[in-house]
């Protein structure tokens, strides 16, 4: 496999990974919001706070190696996306900032306060929509390139519909992930009355995601055909996607196998997630940037591949390690230790 | 007058969003390790008091750890958003270290998490220290990757430029080059430093605050030794930077020397005002002093700004930057070392109220002596952004309204610049330490000694 390809694949991968461990984490403040605002925190809240605590740090250093990992394998993407997105991208940050440093002041700080957690709720439905944008904008259309540099049509993008389309669908995924996630973990805890409040969420959220899908994809038709097509090429990868989508309802509805009802989320994601990626394909950015024509010199292509088979010998591990300890540990979980 | 323009605005930006987050970066850095030495004595010795040393300095840092989290996303985002020029020929040279960096993050990240959650977990509570091990080594390490890149950007080497085209690149030596050794010693002895000085200054405030108790004393002891032991390893890691820039970046050291010819036996000037002629005034004059600094001989040569295009030199008011810098280490291992000598002298009493007062500032002094070093060190490398190949206006976005943002981050870092200040006051002060120890080790008595 040439660097490219290695290099795409590899932060292909980790956006995916991003895109479950942060779906679980935004939806899950939305839904502590929410259930403080109906009177139902006391149910809930418990199970959020005793997953997340552990690790939200983590969720966030998949994001910053997507990124870091993209400028180093494909260089001009930084001189693409950085001039256009400065407004947007400052934007995604703000909200982040928020998100993360009230996450732990609420936390830590032995404070309960109600705007923290509105924020936060809040923050977990932004963030997703305004880092959608990314991918919206790669589809092409939205940038122009004239003599003066790129810059960003900012019109073309609030009233696009494919654009909105994908607002849409990123947050219905993320409250979909997550109430799959909360649903299995809840149960896991034995913590019935936790369980039956989340599985009902995940339920309700259940149609939106796949009319959303279905949006998207027609939005996408009529914006970029090129992708389209592919996409339909991939078409075995979509009816994957959805068949797992149903298996999943499927088990939740039956109240059996919470666990693998999450796993066939995950696939369920994934399909889709690399079917629209591989669509894509050549281009990183329409039609600026393809793989081939941004791809980095061989010997940093080495370095970096070299550099991350090392560090993933480091992270397995550790990863690992975390998760025995606070996902799987049944004592843990449950709130024995 | 200066001129609001895109790059002008890209570098207030950036030197706001990396001021604010070094401070953070800094405590990311050096806390650790004194959490991780506090809970290793409280083992050895048996001494709760440690342990809940380690505990709750543990929990101060978890909110300081968050807001440096999302300050370095800021600036990570930031980087490509800002300077996408730059970003697109260092990506191409120099992301090696920053991609490793990021493995530094989620390893020190995964053993946070394993440490803050498990402290009662283990029999045995060596095994809960080994988790801080990582911690210590995580930060340690993303401090590293992070200061090779800008030791790149003031002796960048692993490439040839031609135009706008990079070839021969050597990703090691980009790494690797004249810039690192000295810049990584400095920046982590220096945050060790002031970690372990901030930390002192809180206990010494407390102790003045309300009576001091076993637990503040063994603390500040702890932290001021600390201190001591840091401040040398400061200074002489400062000692050698000074030699490498003598070397390898001459027009930095001349401008924050205002040494202007080049000349043997320089002597060091220390404050001090400039006339219109450029001639120093008012100074402090240390005879040889500067040929000392450079090259560890008293008579050697010192190279001048007269050797360098006026165009090419940076602004001589780092000058102040860079004896702010020094005196704030100099004060530093005064105190610390005024505070061991008064321990060990029978007929003082280390806990005089003056000197608590000047372990206090110490604290904020040393945080003011790392924006002091880094202003120094970032516009000393002006008009630069990669030295001798790419100048900062070159490498600067040209999108409109980064003003705007600017306004945007300045809120959102007075936001989390207050509330994260308040949040560790209340966190603190709602659950004092003697309060704590009585219901967490109800087996130690006041004094620390096992009952
Ligand atoms: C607690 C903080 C602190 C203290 C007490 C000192 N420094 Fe420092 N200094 C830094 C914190 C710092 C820093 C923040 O870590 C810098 C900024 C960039 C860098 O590489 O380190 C720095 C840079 C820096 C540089 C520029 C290096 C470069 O640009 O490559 C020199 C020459 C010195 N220092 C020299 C000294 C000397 C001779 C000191 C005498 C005791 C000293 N510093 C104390
Ligand atoms: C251009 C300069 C810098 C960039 C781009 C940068 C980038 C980042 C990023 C992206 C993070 C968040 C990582 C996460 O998600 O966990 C971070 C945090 C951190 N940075 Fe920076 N950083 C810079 C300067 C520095 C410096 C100079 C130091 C050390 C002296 C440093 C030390 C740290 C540490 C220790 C953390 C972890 C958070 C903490 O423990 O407080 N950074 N940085
Ligand atoms: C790697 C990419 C980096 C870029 C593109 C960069 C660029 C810049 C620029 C253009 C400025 C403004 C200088 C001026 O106003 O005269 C600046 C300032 C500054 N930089 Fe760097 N730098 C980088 C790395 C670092 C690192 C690793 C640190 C360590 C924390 C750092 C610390 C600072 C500080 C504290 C300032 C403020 C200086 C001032 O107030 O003017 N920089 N940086």
């Amino acid at each position: 496999m040439s660097y490219e390809l290695v290099g795409i694949t590899v932060l292909w991968i980790f956006l995916y990974g991003y895109l479950i461990v942060a779906s679980i984490d935004f939806g899950a403040g939305f839904f502590a919001y929410y259930a403080k605002q109906t009177k139902q925190d006391h149910i809930i809240n418990k199970i959020i706070s005793r997953y997340l605590s552990p690790v939200w740090e983590v969720t966030n250093v998949f994001f910053v190696f997507f990124f870091v990992g993209l400028i180093g394998f494909f260089p001009d993407t930084a001189y693409y996306f950085g001039q256009t997105l400065l407004i947007p991208g400052s934007i995604a940050i703000v909200l982040l900032a928020i998100r993360g440093s009230f996450y732990a002041f609420e936390n830590y700080g032995s404070k309960q306060s109600s705007v923290y957690m509105f924020l936060y709720g809040a923050t977990g439905l932004f963030i997703p929509a305004a880092l959608a944008t990314a991918l919206t904008i790669s589809e092409g259309g939205f940038i122009e390139e004239t003599s003066n540099g790129v810059r960003l049509l900012t019109g073309e993008l609030l009233t696009s519909p494919y654009s909105w389309s994908v607002v849409f669908l990123a947050i219905v995924s993320v409250l979909f992930i997550s109430s799959a996630f909360l649903t299995f973990y809840a149960n896991r805890a034995n913590d019935k009355p936790a369980m039956e409040l989340v599985r009902k969420y995940m339920i309700f959220w259940s149609s939106p995601t796949i009319i959303a899908s279905l949006t998207t994809f027609i939005a996408m038709s009529q914006h970029n055909h090129r992708h389209f097509e592919k996409m339909l090429d991939l078409w075995w990868m979509f009816g994957l996607s959805v068949a797992f989508f149903l298996g999943a309802v499927f088990l939740v509805y039956q109240k059996k196998r919470f666990g693998l009802a999450f796993i066939f989320v995950m696939f369920q994601f994934f399909f889709a997630f690399f079917g629209y990626g591989a669509g894509h394909l050549p281009y990183l950015l329409e039609p600026y940037i393809t793989l081939q024509s941004s791809v980095t010199n061989d010997a940093m292509g080495l370095a970096l591949v070299i550099a991350f088979i090392a560090g993933l010998c480091l992270l397995i591990p550790s990863l690992i390690l975390l998760m025995r300890m606070f996902l799987f540990d049944a004592d843990y979980v449950k709130g024995n230790k | 007058m200066m001129e609001f323009d895109s790059v002008t605005m890209s570098r207030m930006l950036t030197s706001l969003t990396l001021a604010f987050h070094i401070i953070f970066a800094t405590i990311g850095v050096g806390v650790p390790l004194m959490i991780s030495i506090a809970e290793f004595i409280g083992i050895k010795k048996k001494d709760a008091n440690y342990t809940l040393l380690a505990r709750r300095w543990t929990r101060g840092f978890v909110i300081t750890v968050a807001v440096g989290v999302v300050t370095g996303t800021a600036i990570g985002l930031q980087l490509s958003l800002l300077w996408p020029s730059f970003m697109q020929v260092a990506g191409n040279v120099i992301s090696l270290p920053l991609f490793l960096e990021t493995f530094a993050f989620f390893f020190e990240a995964i053993f946070l998490g394993a440490y803050l959650y498990t402290w009662d977990r283990f029999n045995n509570p060596i095994y809960h220290w080994l988790f801080s091990i990582p911690v210590v080594i995580g930060a340690g390490m993303s401090a590293f990757f992070i200061t090779t890149v800008n030791s790149f950007m003031n002796t960048p080497q692993g490439f040839e430029l031609e135009g706008r085209t990079i070839t021969d690149i050597d990703p090691l030596e980009a790494m690797f080059n004249p810039a690192t050794p000295t810049k990584v010693f400095h920046v982590l002895s220096s945050s060790y430093l002031t970690s372990a000085a901030i930390l002192a200054a809180i206990t010494a405030f407390i102790i003045l605050k309300k009576k001091s108790t076993d637990y503040h004393k063994k603390a500040l002891k702890l932290t001021m030794i600390a201190t001591f032991f840091f401040a040398i390893l400061t200074a002489i890691a400062g000692d050698l930077s000074a030699k490498f820039l003598a070397d390898e970046q001459p027009e930095k050291l001349a401008a924050g020397e205002w040494h202007f010819e080049t000349e043997e036996g320089a002597d060091l000037i220390l404050f001090g005002t400039l006339n219109e002629d450029n001639e120093v005034e008012n100074a402090l004059r240390l005879p040889n002093a500067l040929s000392f600094l450079s090259h560890g001989d008293f008579n050697s040569e010192v190279v001048g700004l007269d050797q360098f295009p006026e165009e090419e030199t940076p602004p001589l008011w780092i000058h102040y930057m860079f004896d702010l810098m020094v005196m704030l280490g100099m004060y530093a291992l005064g105190v610390s070392f005024l505070y061991i000598v008064l321990s060990k002298l029978k007929r003082w009493n280390e806990h005089n109220k003056w000197l608590l007062w000047l372990i206090v500032l110490n604290g904020p002094f040393a945080m003011l002596a790392i924006e002091f070093g880094w202003i120094f060190a970032e516009v000393g490398r002006q008009p630069w952004i990669l030295r001798g190949y790419m100048k900062v206006s070159e490498g600067a976005t040209t999108s409109p309204h980064v003003e705007w943002m600017l306004l945007l981050f300045l809120g959102l870092y007075i936001l989390l610049g207050v509330i994260s200040v308040r949040v560790l006051r209340k966190l603190f002060s709602d659950n004092p330490a003697e309060v704590e120890l009585e219901h967490r080790y109800p087996e130690v008595d006041q004094r620390g000694v096992d009952v």
